[in-house]
């Protein structure tokens, strides 16, 4: 078995049929980890005990038929708190932290049967688009080994491309599920804010992180979003609304469905081969007859700006709790009180971090309020208008995912600028709330995946799974496979 | 130079709730360090806050009652700071949208009254508490942290150390007839921090002003505030200038003992709690809570006097506290006569009170005896001298008083057919007092009336007695 | 253009302390972030009301009902650096105040 060659509807069918266990699964996740983890560095943490004892529990109590994610084995990205595994969110400040309670989406999976393999790598509290600020190691991208897997959910991407696991759970503040399922040529969704309970993710920015699923195929990721969203009393944002089968989209035509296409999302600063690659991918909707329209977010640039002020600003709040005092690292030798939080705080947390500490705490001080966090309120405001004005006449706006494809490691991380203007295109959804994902839209002439953006309406995540996997039968582009080559991991 | 005197006061009032203000872990005094506490109160990554619905109802009650207009469209904010006790090093309190603004309340001093105006009011959690070791460590206990607190900030309206009094007197009683509160400065369900300021009299400009903090009873709000304004009197005469500074009260010396000088407002990063839902408060819901507020203490004064005949004094005294103006209602509906009760409950109830520094909800007496026991005074079953050991008797042990008086056999002797023999013969040993009674002296009355006190073992009705005295008197 | 004593007082706020080297480095990098900041000034947003959440409800309360089965006090312990007697233990306050509630 390798998850690089089955779907989940056939591994569960192996599963009810015996043809397979639940163990098997595991054991091969584990061997498929033994062979890839020294060239990627996806995972944190492994529990090979705890997902045996699990998966031999499934095999003894049996698979029932409709029980489509009992035994099949997946990750966390390690924001995700687990409860008595390791939670590091890939910061010294938490590389002993040992939770004592579950985040409600790992909850409601082992609810489903679901095997808890480990704790995927990711950026330092899930700032960067690379996952090179871990504080532990880089990720390498399974389809060029020299380059980045994309962040912050970097970790979780290059395991579900590599078949480490085959479905894994991330954030997404400002792109950080989507541009790694971009990178590395998988399907990632982040689903409407309020959609999924935050209890449990270690908040970066409150108002902007969702939990979403990475699967190499589209329509395996909709029974896990199936199963993790819905209201939960323990996060008071989360949505009261029913949550739909989001299966029942998968498979359904697109006759008529009306494509905002952004001109902001092709204009500078995308690199050439992910316009065409992605203009090629509009075509193919339309030619099974979607209706194209291209339209205008006029407040797109705005975006960055704005996004860094206001999630930097509440990350600079969230960040305050790690303070060496009831949990996680504290600094050596302290002497006082003030010791103890400086020196911790500023031992504890990497570079990227501080830099975004240091604009938030900036940005919400006595004096600077009204022209930077409440003046980016303000121009979030009109990001979320344009967005629900298209979309009260549109059904999805699709573009890229990232303005380009996965850069080397190293390259960027000098200049947080550059780095910043990547998250261009995935921030806007952030800011509005609305549901977004990454489809796999082919390669570049080096072999590097494209990644395609759908972004719907409040709610809407069916419209996305509908387009996404209509996209999906057309191209079959998970039958490609990670070549595990390029540079020295 | 003479100086006026502007005060203003901020309070913090715990909300009584069974669950701390955002998190379900129990509020609970007096427990083990750290045991009524979660993950949320321990600001674990990963956690988030729910509003307690009991918390805000009761925030609501209070700033009804004290006249304030109820924000309709609100939030809540953090306010950050790092600091042990603050688990998640920022509190979750109201910042730009307060639960309510604009309430006032009625004081009166030496006669005069005054309307004292309250900014606003809003609700928040409180933070854990930390203990100083002397070994160089400090220990934070959790328990606290998260209890559900109301923040009432009054508009500087007060110009005296006794205004401030009257103001915490009276916003400590309307509080706590609301019942959203204990409203106990020793306890620590009321905490008191003040602002201080004084100017020539005439300036237009008001004085810095200085912070008095760590004040336990109101009793050192008006003593630490009328060193403050002698203090700052004392600078400004001597030519000095007033700092802004923080300052505590001293209990042993009586002077106010600088804490910190204040360099520049502190820097709380305010800006709205995003992991909280906006609130839209309704008039439904704001109706339906004032119509939940249990009877004023002005209120129940003004029914005391006009519909029960206490006098204006009494009634205010009665109406002093919650515990005691329900007792005394709860005594008349079990049958006391209401001049009575009052004048027990003015009388021999607050005087044991005081001598043994309880509250009435700490002794063993309810309503149902002390009407009893008032009962029996009144249809002459036990003299007013036997009232005070039943009293002693139900107070201490809550004994019932009327199987007690029966049992002790310690009924009045009121009949008449046994008195008279009883008196006829101690007039007739003692001749000399009747010379006297007939020469006019009074004297010889009392010293008779002991007589028969003795004689019966002070079980006689003394009406009874009188009465067939002053005819047996007559007679010879 | 923002100094380095600003943003020396800013890592006063948010407890981080950096070397002289490092907070030249810091500095210059903030200019350029809060340089780029700088475009939203061009925006009009009068009479625009902040976002500053998306959440699709409002009016969510909790029950006043006590939950008493999550993690006991040792397990809260479990984490901490450093404990004594079920209290958190932290090298000494110096001014032995409380914080403001
Ligand atoms: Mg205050
Ligand atoms: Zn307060």
């Amino acid at each position: 078995m390798n998850f690089l060659e089955t779907d989940l509807h056939s591994l569960h069918q192996q599963l009810v049929n015996h043809e397979l266990t639940a163990v098997d699964l595991v054991k091969d996740t584990m061997s498929a980890i033994d062979e890839h983890e020294p060239q990627l560095n996806a995972f944190i943490t492994t529990n090979q005990k705890k997902a045996l004892a699990a998966a031999e529990k499934i095999d003894a109590e049996g698979i029932a038929e409709d029980n489509l994610l009992a035994g099949i084995p997946v990750a966390y990205k390690d924001n995700i708190v687990t409860k008595g595994v390791r939670t590091t969110a890939a910061s010294h400040m938490l590389d002993n932290f040992n939770p004592v309670y579950d985040a409600t989406i790992v909850e409601k999976l082992e609810q489903a049967g679901t095997i808890d393999i480990g704790k995927t790598n990711m950026d330092e509290f899930a700032m960067g688009s690379s996952t090179e600020s871990s504080f532990f190691k880089p990720t390498h991208n399974p389809w060029d080994l020299s380059r980045v897997p994309g962040g912050s959910s970097g970790g979780s991407a290059a395991a579900v491309a590599a078949g480490e696991v085959f479905a894994a759970f991330g954030s997404d503040t400002g792109g950080s599920i989507r541009q790694p399922s971009a990178y590395n040529g998988i399907f990632g969704i982040k689903p409407t804010y309020g959609r999924v309970s935050r209890w449990g993710l270690i908040a970066f920015g409150s108002s902007f992180d969702q939990l979403g699923v990475m699967t190499r195929r589209v329509k395996d990721a909709a029974p896990f979003l199936t199963v993790m969203s819905g209201h939960d009393a323990k996060d008071s944002t989360s949505s009261q609304r029913p949550v739909p089968d989001f299966s029942q989209f998968i498979g359904q035509d697109i006759k008529g469905l009306k494509i905002a296409v952004p001109d902001e999302f092709f204009g500078k600063g995308i690199a050439d081969d992910v316009k065409a690659q992605v203009e090629k991918g509009i075509q193919q909707l339309v030619e099974q007859g979607a209706i194209v329209d291209h339209v205008q977010l006029p407040h797109t640039k705005y975006a960055v700006p704005a996004y860094y002020v206001l999630a930097s600003s509440e990350a600079s709040s969230n960040l305050q709790r790690f303070d060496g005092i009831r949990y996680g690292f504290r600094a050596e030798d302290v002497k006082n009180l003030k010791d103890v939080y400086v020196r911790t705080r500023s031992e504890g947390f990497g570079p990227e971090v501080k830099r975004r500490i240091m604009l938030g705490t900036f940005a919400l001080s006595s004096g600077y309020y009204d022209a930077y966090f409440n003046k980016a309120a303000k121009v979030r405001t009109l990001i979320k208008q344009d967005f629900e004005e298209i979309l009260k006449t549109h059904d999805l706006i699709v573009g890229p995912t990232a303005p380009d494809t996965a850069f080397k490691i190293g390259a960027n991380v000098s200049d947080p600028i550059t780095l910043y203007m990547k998250d261009i295109l995935t921030i806007s959804a952030n800011m509005a709330g609305v549901p977004a994902a990454s489809v796999p839209a082919g390669f570049n002439a080096a072999g590097l995946p494209i990644g395609m953006q759908m972004i719907a309406k409040r709610f809407d995540e069916g419209t996305i799974f509908r387009a996404a996997s209509a996209f999906e039968e057309m191209n079959q582009y998970y039958l490609e496979k990670p070549s595990f080559k390029g540079g020295n991991a | 130079m003479n100086f006026e005197t502007t005060i203003g006061l901020e309070v913090h009032v715990e909300l009584k709730t069974k669950t701390k203000m955002f998190s379900p872990s129990p509020v609970a005094y007096g427990a083990e360090a750290n045991v009524n506490t979660n993950v949320i109160d321990w600001g674990f990554p990963g956690v988030l806050p729910s509003v307690n619905h009991e918390a805000y109802r009761l925030g609501i009650m209070v700033a009804l009652a004290l006249h304030a207009e109820v924000t309709k469209e609100t939030h809540f904010d953090r306010k950050n700071y790092f600091y042990p006790d603050n688990p998640k090093a920022y509190q979750i309190t109201q910042f730009e949208q307060p639960l309510a603004r604009n309430g006032w309340l009625e004081i009166e001093v030496n006669g005069v009254k005054k309307k004292i105006g309250i900014e606003e009011m809003h609700v928040e959690e409180d933070a854990g508490k930390n203990t100083h070791g002397d070994d160089g460590y400090s220990y934070v206990d959790l328990n606290r942290q998260g209890t559900p607190l109301i923040e009432i900030v009054s508009k500087a309206d007060m110009n005296s150390p006794e205004e401030a009094y009257a103001y915490l007197e009276q916003l400590r009683k309307t509080i706590q007839f609301t019942g959203a509160s204990d409203v106990k400065m020793e306890e620590g369900s009321m905490r008191v921090d003040t602002n201080i300021s004084i100017r020539p009299i005439g300036a237009d400009k008001l004085g810095t002003k200085a912070e008095l903090k760590n004040l336990n009873s109101f009793n050192h709000v008006r003593l630490g505030l009328a060193y403050e304004e002698k203090r700052q009197a004392e600078v400004l005469m001597s030519g000095g200038q007033i700092r802004p500074e923080t300052r505590r009260f001293d209990e042993a010396s009586g002077e106010t003992i600088l804490m910190r000088v204040k360099e520049g407002s502190d820097d709380y990063r305010y800006f709205p709690e995003p992991d909280l839902p906006p609130f839209s408060i309704s008039d439904d819901w704001i109706n339906e809570i004032a119509g939940q507020i249990p009877e004023m203490p002005e209120k129940r004064r003004a029914r005391y006097v006009n519909e029960l005949g206490i006098p204006e004094y009494d009634a205010g005294i009665l109406t002093d506290t919650k515990e005691m103006s329900d007792f005394f209602e709860e005594a008349i509906t079990d049958g006391a006569d209401p001049k009575l009760a009052s004048n027990w409950l003015m009388g021999e109830v607050n005087a044991y009170l005081n001598a043994n520094k309880l509250d009435l909800a700490q002794t063993q007496l309810t309503p149902a005896n002390l009407a009893t026991m008032i009962q029996l005074i009144k249809d002459g079953t036990i003299s007013s001298k036997i009232a005070k050991k039943v009293f002693q008797e139900t107070i201490k042990k809550g004994t019932e008083p009327k199987a007690w008086v029966e049992s002790k056999g310690l009924v009045q002797e009121s009949d008449p057919t046994v008195l008279t023999p009883i008196i006829t013969a101690i007039l007739d040993d003692n001749q000399q007092s009747i010379e006297d009674f007939k020469n006019g002296k009074d004297r010889a009355v009392g010293f008779l009336v002991g007589q028969i006190m003795k004689q019966t073992h002070g079980k006689a009705n003394p009406k009874v007695v009188n009465q067939i005295l002053m005819g047996e008197l007559n007679k010879r | 253009m923002i100094s380095k004593d600003q943003v020396a007082h800013v890592a006063e706020l948010a407890r981080l302390s950096f070397t002289d080297a490092e907070l030249e480095h810091f500095t210059t990098q903030l200019d350029q972030i809060i340089a780029m900041e700088h475009a939203l000034a061009e925006v009009p947003t009068d009479g625009v009301a902040p976002t500053t959440q998306l959440t699709d409800t409002e009016n969510v309360f909790r029950a006043d009902v006590p939950v008493t089965d999550g993690p006991s006090r040792d397990e809260l312990l479990q984490n901490v650096p450093e404990s004594k007697d079920g209290l958190i233990k932290v090298p000494s306050i110096i001014d032995k105040g409380e914080a403001d509630a």
